[in-house]
């Protein structure tokens, strides 16, 4: 029995349970719950949280497949993690703080964004840590904006920023380092979440 | 930060929720297939 159970896929379980049959679901859940409580887990540090998190994860799975919204044929796992994702946000959002980031050593946020071989749990946190860097990009000064824009989203050197802005190398490369110390002293201020 | 994300993705636990937490969301299903049964 066990055996038949891993051998039916998630799409068909998902076609099977939208017509009726309660029983895929609990196949779907027992399959995923490891997983998907873990995720939640690693975020949240608090079995309770977790807890409630899984379970309102799961409250949204059964209403969008009985609504027949769902439409991520044989992506269930992470149609579901990425519904976890956006609760395990949500839940910190509502309780107005961010997980610390422990903002020891060597630390570029830069070389995550330009990391292609994260997988697809990975690639949301990418994703909500690009929006939040965006978020902190946007409160620097006009001329730290500036060049932390050219130097990082537009390759560009020191030596072309200095020319396409009209200052000193020297200035360039001051207003590029207030500029991370700034974004730093936010990020501090703020206990901004930059990392799972 | 790459190197953080890869270290911290290692040291995820493998944890599962109550059952508690299961019997609830499969009975939650279960009540909303009766509502829509009768709502027919």
């Amino acid at each position: 029995m066990i055996m038949r159970k891993e051998l039916i896929s998630d799409a068909t379980l998902v076609s099977s349970y939208i017509e009726g049959d309660e029983f895929s679901l609990e196949i779907l859940i027992k399959r995923h719950k490891q997983r998907v409580y873990s995720f939640i887990y690693s975020k949240v540090y608090d079995r309770d949280i977790a807890e409630d998190v899984f379970q309102d994860t799961f409250i949204k799975v059964i209403r969008t497949l009985k609504r027949g919204k769902y439409n991520e044929e044989g992506k269930f796992l992470p149609w579901v993690m990425r519904i976890a994702h956006n609760l395990v946000i949500d839940h910190f959002r509502k309780n107005n703080r961010m997980p610390k980031f422990d903002n020891t050593g060597e630390f570029s946020i830069f070389s995550v964004l330009s990391d292609t071989s994260l997988n697809a749990e990975k690639a949301l946190i990418k994703d909500q840590v690009e929006t939040d860097v965006r978020r902190l990009i946007e409160e620097l000064p006009d001329d730290q904006k500036e060049v932390l824009m050219m130097r990082m989203y537009q390759d560009m050197s020191f030596k072309e920023i200095s020319e396409r802005t009209g200052v000193s190398i020297n200035t360039a490369l001051g207003r590029m380092r207030y500029a991370l110390i700034n974004m730093r002293k936010v990020i501090e201020k703020h206990n901004i979440i930059l990392t799972n | 930060m790459a190197k953080i994300y890869s270290e911290n993705s290692k040291k995820i636990k493998k944890l599962n929720p109550k059952d508690e937490t299961i019997s609830f969301i499969l009975d939650y299903s279960k009540a909303l297939s009766v509502i829509n049964y009768q709502k027919m």
